[in-house]
């Protein structure tokens, strides 16, 4: 009997091979023409996968502290082999899954496959989309470089202005009045332990609820289906969508790899608690469309604080995404045309935004 | 004629699957070969050769022994009862862990597994196998410096 043979008789005299793989060879993708949007969230998962195995091998070297951050960091770039290759995955795969886990919120959104009953997919993923955010706000501070220092004084400035939790909130996340070394402590401990067990059990989660309620189909495609039942096409999941969803993998790794080698992450120069912000500094792309909308609110609205109602604007609009599957209409195939619209408003703003905060002095 | 039409897709598929596989692996060579190239840890430049001050002769008696930093391990420095210096690396050669000097016994002695050395360094019972590195020792002034010996 051959090795594979005999680990599957292994596996089959205790678990039952034919039930345990009943699963995966029940699951099916439908195929229609917006198929391919379905490969983001597996390249999402699959970068999530690269961060955790980068993020691992830089722990080796990395030390927290404000005397030690810089200079670890430094040390993996020029004196660990490949070092500078494995904080460059790092960095760019950071930035490639806000932008695929962005990509694969508006794709849901668009087609529709937050409504019933996948309700609780759409929050779990959004929870999610929020964690990479919160993974990318505390990892930009670890290097301990300038434009980190005072892109962390700004970020957790921001949340401090929120009448009554907003102080307590700042001493937490800063662990003091000010941006120190024990603030790139806490981030650490963010970084590395409190985002990745959260995230993780996320991940599983929606991965599960995936499961159980299958892959949705855009109404559209469903409502064609259904007046002709004969043009109704699906795959298999496994192996046919395993293996087209691995060769993106394979595309998206081979991106990662070229992007991280041709253009390798800069370090900068060490953070300097005394020195003046540098000129046209900028957050990341990701916060560039909130940073440019609070440098264009005015400062009193009516009365009011302008950048506390702009920051009490976003977390609105956080709130209401978050619960967008609830706002919808009941009927599957009839779903409110005002959330198409408002999500190309909202796409369209950011993007807008992003490039205008790009290129403003 | 059976035989002939099917022999030729299976032989192109063996090739297919020879040149997909021979890709796939030489990548996955190519991933892993950085990352076992990172784990591997630079080497820190190590300033044991050179001279260091190992204590001074007011600060340590006859019949007494002191630990010392040498480069990135610890030394130890003794004075004999008759008042002569000896150095000597004071990792011990059995498991690493750092030896001491024992008056009472004018032995140097290891208490994680009970090694004895004498005040040279020599091992003379117990579990370590080879004699515990020993170190050139001058006296200049009042001032003990320590070495590692140069070979010839």
């Amino acid at each position: 009997m051959s090795l594979r043979a005999r680990l599957k008789q292994w596996v089959d005299e205790r678990f039952g091979w034919e039930a345990l793989t009943a699963p995966l060879r029940k699951k099916t993708v439908p195929s229609h023409r917006y198929s391919y949007w379905y490969f983001l969230g597996g390249i999402t998962l699959f970068l999530f996968l690269i961060q955790v195995v980068t993020g691992a091998l830089l722990l080796l070297y990395y030390r927290p502290g404000a005397n030690d951050a810089f200079e670890s960091v430094q040390f993996i770039m020029t004196q660990v082999q490949f070092g500078w290759l494995v904080r460059s995955i790092h960095s760019w795969s950071a930035n490639l899954i806000v932008f695929t886990a962005f990509a694969h919120m508006f794709s849901v959104l668009f087609l529709k496959a937050y409504r019933k009953p996948r309700e609780l997919t759409w929050v779990s993923g959004m929870v999610l989309l929020f964690l990479i955010l919160g993974f990318g706000f505390t990892g930009y501070l670890l290097p301990w470089n300038t434009v980190s220092y005072f892109a962390t004084k700004v970020g957790t400035a921001i949340p401090g202005q929120i009448p009554l939790i907003g102080r307590p909130t700042l001493i937490f996340l800063r662990g003091g009045e000010d941006v120190t070394g024990a603030t790139v402590n806490r981030m650490f401990g963010f970084h590395v332990a409190i985002l990745p067990g959260i995230a993780t059990l996320l991940i599983m989660l929606h991965l599960g609820l995936i499961q159980w309620f299958g892959i949705s189909a855009p109404p559209k495609i469903e409502k064609e289906w259904k007046q002709s039942p004969a043009s109704r096409r699906e795959m298999h999941f496994f192996p046919n969508f395993a293996l087209r969803e691995l060769m993106a993998w394979y595309a998206a790794l081979g991106v990662l790899g070229a992007l991280a080698a041709l253009f390798p992450w800069n370090l900068g120069v060490k953070a300097d608690p005394f020195a003046s912000a540098p000129a046209g500094i900028k957050p990341e792309w990701y916060f560039l469309f909130m940073f440019q909308s609070l440098k264009l609110i005015p400062a009193k609205i009516f009365g009011v604080d302008g950048e506390l109602l702009g920051v009490l604007g976003f977390g609105a609009l956080a709130g209401i995404a978050v619960l967008l599957p609830f706002l919808d209409r009941k009927e599957p195939f009839n779903t409110s045309r005002w959330i198409t619209g408002a999500g190309v408003l909202v796409l369209s703003y950011m993007v807008a935004m992003t490039i205008y905060g790009h290129f403003a002095r | 004629m059976d035989s002939q039409s099917t022999a030729p897709p299976l032989a192109r598929r063996r090739f297919v699957e020879l040149i997909l596989g021979t890709g796939l692996i030489a990548s996955a060579l190519s991933f892993l070969y950085p990352i076992l190239k990172y784990l591997i840890p630079p080497k820190l430049p190590d300033y044991a050769n050179e001279a260091v001050l190992a204590a001074r002769v007011s600060e340590i008696k006859p019949n007494q022994g002191k630990i010392f930093r040498f480069g990135s391990k610890p030394g130890l420095l003794i004075e004999s009862a008759a008042g002569e210096y000896s150095a000597m690396s004071a990792v011990c050669t059995h498991l690493g862990c750092t030896v001491q000097y024992r008056s009472d016994l004018n032995q140097v002695w290891c208490p994680c597994h009970n090694g004895m050395y004498d005040i040279h360094g020599r091992n003379i019972s117990g579990p370590p196998p080879r004699p515990l590195e020993a170190l050139d020792v001058q006296v200049r002034g009042d001032e003990i410096f320590v070495r590692r010996k140069t070979e010839g």
